[in-house]
């Protein structure tokens, strides 16, 4: 597997980005400068990193509740991402969205959802309309393992599968769900079997890992663009912290566990690999890292320097055009 | 002058029973094991209703209790067999439910947020609504819902929705919204107990509010309304969340000479149109606060039920306060414009009055 120096570089720049842009997101949190809940997915960073790697901006991607790393592999500005988690007017949904709903358009990032497996449809029907019009764009559904316990997950995976779709199922199983873990509420062994029911190749991959998942998610689009239909990719992974900022994970899980995913941390595992095989240096890596942490700390401030929205903002985007609006009765 | 109303007599015990003050959550956990204990047949599914489900030889048996913690403890003392953690599979859940119920059991079903109701609508609508009437009354279909409602927590557009009026347009659903600690235990016991497909409603702010609850167990009647206080200019009408609101406003507007007599209507369907109509009737006006939004909302259905049995005791037009045409907004201040509060009350119905 040949990766270009610049990939390389983006790569471990887009997983210490997500990595960044969380621990500083989750320190806001809890200073209360970020409004409602924060899910946050530190120590999956290798997953949308080697994913969106092969990925340009026609492409689309749908995602979750746990969506910031998406949103920073498809290419959503910092910056604006933590001014939409302060509620801030210069934030991607102009504040009315929130953590659990970064979306960008114009970078292919069809929104963080709330509803758990609501990713998946909205994936399969971008990879509809990208046939539609014939281009080569693809989509890509992330969504975690306790999606794959939802109805329309399995409708659309049908779907896709039936009509031949450039769809990518990228399935997170960072093992729980919530705090469910995934041993208890997923049947089977491998959720990467159950494309065998749709007749689709269904690869297990190393979620903790970029280059496995670069090489994973490459053939899946390879087939996407090719026509050859829809891969079901299960990226096995782990959510270092609990379900949502306030959660406390050691009431379901043990610490034993913890340590041991953690020793296979994806920025660590990949400073080791690119140092020793001489691909990059350890001062490239480190000035790397200054960079993004002036851009976190930067997009930090321009978050609470960002304006609040106006009330009438309330009322803006419902409709594109509706005759009689209601402003709340009083 | 306005005179409060500590408690729901006649319908359940009043405040001279034994008892404590606990929060709303509090009474709803007791409440839920007072249930399981009283019923056998009783069971509770949901997500993380147990937590670390399957990892008790991990000693990690009861992780979360539950959203909100409503099932803290439970797994402890009824074991997997009744306290069942799913995985997030709304609509098995539901639709499980109803062939649980059709069958002998009374399934009890925790939803997480009223939102998600949505997941599993076709079997709520479709099954848990229409089977008791579309087999001729062969069956019937015991089963408890619930979920957190409502606006204020920053939990943006598709975790916030009070769309009550949406459960209480379907024949065969009941729908009720207890508006604090009392009202919560007595109302849950009775969705438990009664025949039909019942929603509870839970607002996340009344969550942590703290009330009187009686040691004993009871009920109260579902479809029942109540007055919380008691006044003779207006009507304040509230429901959930809403309730409080007009307790606060009727405050302020005692202040200022007004004096209001506030109906928590308890449950959107059946709905109380008597204590409504019988308030109307003796204040002659009447504002309907109702955080959902206003189109085909609880609000207009109220409004609806005053202009067609009490028009010609009105004295001025019905006004409902409610939130706007929109989707719940996320950041701080869009929210909190969102939700009617007392401020908004105080002054429709001064306006109301000719006081403005």
């Amino acid at each position: 597997m040949q990766i270009s120096k610049e990939k390389l570089a983006w790569m471990y720049e887009t997983m210490y980005r997500i990595r960044r842009f969380e621990e500083r997101l989750l320190e806001e949190t809890v200073k209360g400068n970020a409004m409602g809940v924060a899910h946050t997915s530190d120590g999956e960073e290798a997953g949308p990193t080697g994913i969106c790697a092969h990925l340009t901006e026609k492409d689309w991607i749908g995602s979750t509740h746990r969506g910031h790393g998406h949103c920073i592999a498809k290419g959503v500005e910092t910056n604006r991402m933590m001014a939409e988690i302060f509620g801030r007017l210069t934030g991607m949904c102009k504040g009315k969205g929130g953590s659990m709903h970064i979306a960008d358009f114009s970078k292919g990032m069809l929104g963080a959802n709330g509803i758990v497996g609501a990713s998946v449809p909205l994936a399969v029907g971008a990879a509809l309309s990208a046939r539609y019009f014939g281009s080569d764009a693809i989509g890509v559904a992330f969504f975690g393992d306790g999606a794959t316990s939802q109805g329309v997950v399995h409708e659309s995976m049908n779907l896709a599968a039936i009509w031949r779709l450039p769809v990518i199922f990228a399935c997170e199983n960072n093992h729980y769900a919530e705090s469910t873990p995934v041993e208890y509420a997923v049947a089977g062994s491998d959720i990467a079997d159950r494309a065998a029911g749709y007749g689709i190749p269904g690869v297990v991959v190393d979620g903790m890992d970029v280059f496995a998942v670069y090489e994973a998610a490459g053939e899946a689009v390879r087939r996407a663009r090719a026509g050859e239909g829809p891969t079901l990719l299960e990226l096995k992974t782990y959510r270092y912290h609990g379900h949502y900022h306030a959660d406390e994970p050691l009431k379901y899980r043990l610490k034993e566990e913890e340590d041991l995913w953690k020793k296979r941390d994806p920025i660590p595992g990949f400073e080791q690999r690119v140092v020793q095989q001489k691909l990059m240096t350890a001062s490239a890596l480190e000035q790397i890292r200054a960079k993004i942490d002036a851009e976190i700390e930067a997009a930090v401030k321009f978050a609470l320097e960002s304006p609040l929205p106006p009330i009438e903002e309330l009322y803006t985007d419902v409709y594109v055009n509706y005759s009689n609006p209601v402003q709340g009765l009083r | 002058m306005v005179i409060e109303v500590k408690q729901a007599n006649p319908m359940g015990p009043g405040i001279d029973a034994p008892g404590r003050e606990m929060r709303y959550r509090e009474a709803f956990n007791k409440t839920l094991r007072d249930e399981l204990r009283r019923d056998p047949n009783v069971f509770i599914m949901g997500e993380d209703v147990a937590g670390g489900a399957g990892r008790a030889h991990l000693g990690l048996v009861d992780s979360w209790g539950g959203p909100f913690a409503a099932t803290k403890g439970l797994i402890q003392e009824f074991g997997a067999r009744r306290i069942k953690d799913t995985p997030i599979s709304e609509a098995a859940m539901v639709g499980a439910a109803v062939g649980a119920a059709l069958t002998g059991t009374r399934p009890v079903i925790d939803l997480m947020y009223f939102d998600f109701a949505t997941v599993a609508f076709d079997q709520l609508l479709s099954n848990a609504a229409k089977s008791r009437y579309m087999f001729g009354g062969q069956t019937k279909i015991p089963i408890t819902l619930f979920a957190r409602s409502g606006a204020g927590s920053g939990h943006a557009a598709q975790h916030s929705e009070s769309f009550y009026s949406i459960i209480a347009h379907i024949p065969g659903l009941k729908v009720v919204a207890p508006s604090d600690a009392y009202t919560v235990r007595g109302l849950l016991a009775a969705a438990i107990r009664d025949d039909d497909p019942v929603i509870v409603c839970n607002h996340k702010k009344l969550m942590n509010l703290s009330g009187f609850v009686p040691d004993d167990s009871y009920t109260i009647e579902l479809g029942r309304g109540r007055r919380v206080r008691e006044g003779s200019d207006v009507t304040l009408v509230g429901m959930s969340w809403t309730t409080e609101v007009c307790k606060q406003a009727a405050d302020k507007l005692a202040a200022e000479g007004v004096s209001a007599d506030v109906i928590d209507i308890l449950s959107m369907s059946p709905l109380d149109e008597d204590i409504i109509l019988e308030s109307v009737k003796k204040t002659n006006k009447v504002v309907i606060v109702d955080e959902d939004t206003p189109r085909c909302s609880m609000a207009s259905e109220i409004a609806a039920v005053i202009a067609d049995k009490a028009f010609d005791f009105l004295d001025a037009p019905v006004k409902r306060v409610t939130g706007p045409h929109t989707p719940v907004p996320y950041s701080r201040p869009l929210e909190t414009a969102f939700i009617p509060d007392a401020a908004a009350v105080v002054g429709t119905t001064k306006r109301l009055l000719g006081l403005e």
